[in-house]
């Protein structure tokens, strides 16, 4: 038990994960979670706004199926299989939060701006809305997010799915070097 | 009878980015900065058994539940929009934190504010499908 409760190694969580995406192949369904997006828009009626979201929504209902068993998952294990919520991020990526005025980085799974309250400042704003919108646009863009492109695509060797991942790293690195550190300050 | 399979799977997918800490806001920073492993351990294992996985499957020629090839991923060729669009993506998933699943993973996890990043991505996908035409793909 004691191994269930604390953080699980690299080489726990990445093999669970590859095991995830060829059960999900066995049982005929295909592991990429951003379409997700689009099915919710088409069902929201957004096709009346783009042939993009012209699509037969009722052959990704399983999808929502999977993710609404990954929130009960995110929920099992924040109840009842956590003994703490310590994140043992290395001593670098400490020193250089708090030289950003975070106070305390690690202690939580997220840092403490995950608030409702944060969303009423400039901070909070750009991060959730505009975060948000980023990974929305940039996943439907490159058709295909983490588990899409670095996972499924990668393992079936696409060259599209590497050229993504680069792009992932692109972006992510410009955003944590460049900008970030900006907008944690705010 | 498969959908509580793979309700069942979503589950230990939920769980797994929990205790592996990949919902982590943290982790992806860290990531970003080359400061630890983890992250790289966890993405590389996962495909390099991905990869020896599909390569066993696909010439013993293994089937899925019900007699059918596997559904694999076939990206059209092209670079534009994956490099352009998986850098939008990369901003968004270093501002956040989070791709697309751990966002709902981390509102089961108890972080409710962060369907307001969920409704972000969804405005960004409605407003990527009416822009889809003019973007280069």
């Amino acid at each position: 038990m004691e191994y269930i409760l604390s953080p699980w190694p690299w080489y726990v969580a990445g093999p669970l994960i590859t095991i995830v995406m060829a059960l999900l192949l066995i049982v005929g369904r295909r592991f990429g979670i951003s379409s997700s997006l689009q099915v919710m828009c088409s069902m929201a009626g957004a096709s009346k706004w783009s042939d993009y979201f012209k699509i037969d929504w009722k052959s990704k209902s399983w999808l929502f199926v999977f993710i609404i068993g990954s929130m009960i998952g995110g929920y099992i294990a924040s109840n009842y299989l956590m003994s703490d919520t310590i994140v043992s991020i290395s001593d670098n990526t400490i020193k250089n939060l708090e030289s950003l005025g975070m106070e305390n980085p690690g202690m939580d799974l997220a840092p403490d701006f995950f608030t409702w309250g944060s969303l009423f400042t400039l901070k909070g704003i750009i991060i959730f809305l505009l975060g948000g919108f980023f990974v929305g646009f940039g996943v439907r863009w490159a058709n295909g997010c983490t588990s899409g492109h670095a996972i499924s695509g990668l393992s079936n060797l696409q060259l599209p799915s590497l050229i993504a991942v680069i792009g992932f790293f692109i972006g992510g690195l410009i955003m944590t070097w460049l900008i970030l550190p900006h907008i944690l300050t705010l | 009878m498969k959908n509580l399979i793979v309700l069942v799977l979503g589950i230990v997918f939920g769980i797994t980015l929990t205790k592996g800490e990949i919902i982590s806001w943290f982790r992806i920073y860290e990531m970003f900065r080359f400061e630890s492993f983890h992250m790289y351990g966890v993405i590389g294992s996962a495909v390099i058994l991905g990869v020896i996985f599909l390569a066993i499957a696909k010439r013993t020629g293994w089937k899925t539940t019900e007699g059918q090839p596997y559904d694999l991923i076939e990206y059209r060729k092209g670079w534009k929009r994956y490099l352009f669009g998986g850098a939008i993506f990369g901003l968004g998933w270093a501002m956040t934190g989070a791709c697309p699943g751990p966002l709902y993973i981390l509102v089961g996890y108890g972080y409710t504010m962060v369907i307001m990043s969920i409704l972000g991505a969804l405005l960004g996908t409605l407003v990527y499908g009416v822009l889809k035409k003019r973007l280069p793909h």
